[in-house]
């Protein structure tokens, strides 16, 4: 679980979040990236180190550019482990659908 | 259509929502008496909480122990805050997984909801850090083994 621990920490900074966002309307470079940031490019290129490692971005090289995309495989990842945290929640309130019925027999009437 | 909706607020917070045919009462009494907590707060299949304290008063304490059943097992305290009967428990709570998680603020409300309620419980982390390793490890100790069954499934 270390890669997905490494993802949600790297979600768990706005600015990272950001670049997210960004990079989900398409590749873009590191000065691009920077430009709506009131922050040094430095400060970006370490925010993208971090997501790279979570494996939610890679690069491409470009001549001397070297844009970065978002990767999806690494996005499904995260989606398919929070599906299963709603999983053990959604079981729980589905067993407690079962104690509120048990709790009022003479509400419904319905059996299960 | 699912009757749950989870999301994440701001930096710190996770909503959970959920609307039950039970009326408040029901669903509050559901989650401050232990006796019914045993039955339904159980996370994955298998999975059972021999121990259970719930002091339901302001400063009263919590302590929930669960057990795979197979020598696994995990233990969660806290403590209530407020209650309003019917409508909402403030309580903070921490996993001890051994070492505990840095406590998470849980407020939960139960609005009626035509003949049934409308569950609102939200989840206030001390940081964002901490709210990302919780959705990362998830909440439930034990949930690797509904992850490896899930995955059976597809």
């Amino acid at each position: 679980m270390s890669h997905l621990d490494a993802a949600f920490s790297a979600l768990a900074d706005p600015t990272r979040r950001a670049i997210l966002a960004r990079l989900a309307q398409g590749e873009a470079t590191v000065i691009e990236l920077a430009e709506p940031f009131e922050v040094t490019q430095p400060a970006i290129s370490q925010h993208l180190r971090v997501l790279e490692e979570a494996g939610l971005i890679a690069r491409r090289v470009d001549g001397t550019k070297r844009p970065r995309r978002l990767v999806k495989a690494g996005l499904d990842a995260m989606d398919q482990w929070l599906a299963i945290f709603r999983k053990a929640l959604e079981r729980n309130y589905d067993r407690l659908d079962d104690v509120l019925a048990s709790m009022e027999p003479d509400k419904g009437g319905e059996t299960r | 259509m699912s009757k749950m909706t989870l999301k994440t607020e701001g930096d710190t917070h996770i909503v959970v929502t959920r609307r039950f045919a039970a009326p408040p009462e029901a669903l509050y009494r559901a989650h401050t008496e232990p006796e019914l907590i045993q039955k339904w707060l159980l996370g994955p299949e298998g999975w059972t909480m021999p121990v259970c304290i719930s002091d339901a008063r302001p400063g009263g304490k919590i302590r929930y122990e669960w057990t795979s059943g197979k020598g696994g097992g995990f233990h969660l305290t806290g403590e209530y805050l407020e209650l309003e009967p019917y409508g909402r428990i403030v309580h903070v709570e921490r996993m001890h997984l051994p070492d505990p998680t840095p406590d998470n603020q849980v407020e939960t409300r139960f609005d009626p909801d035509g003949a049934g309620t409308l569950m609102t419980m939200r989840m206030t982390l001390p940081d964002a850090q901490t709210r990302a390793a919780m959705l990362a490890s998830g909440m439930e100790h034990g949930m690797e083994a509904s992850y490896v069954r899930l995955e059976g499934m597809i």
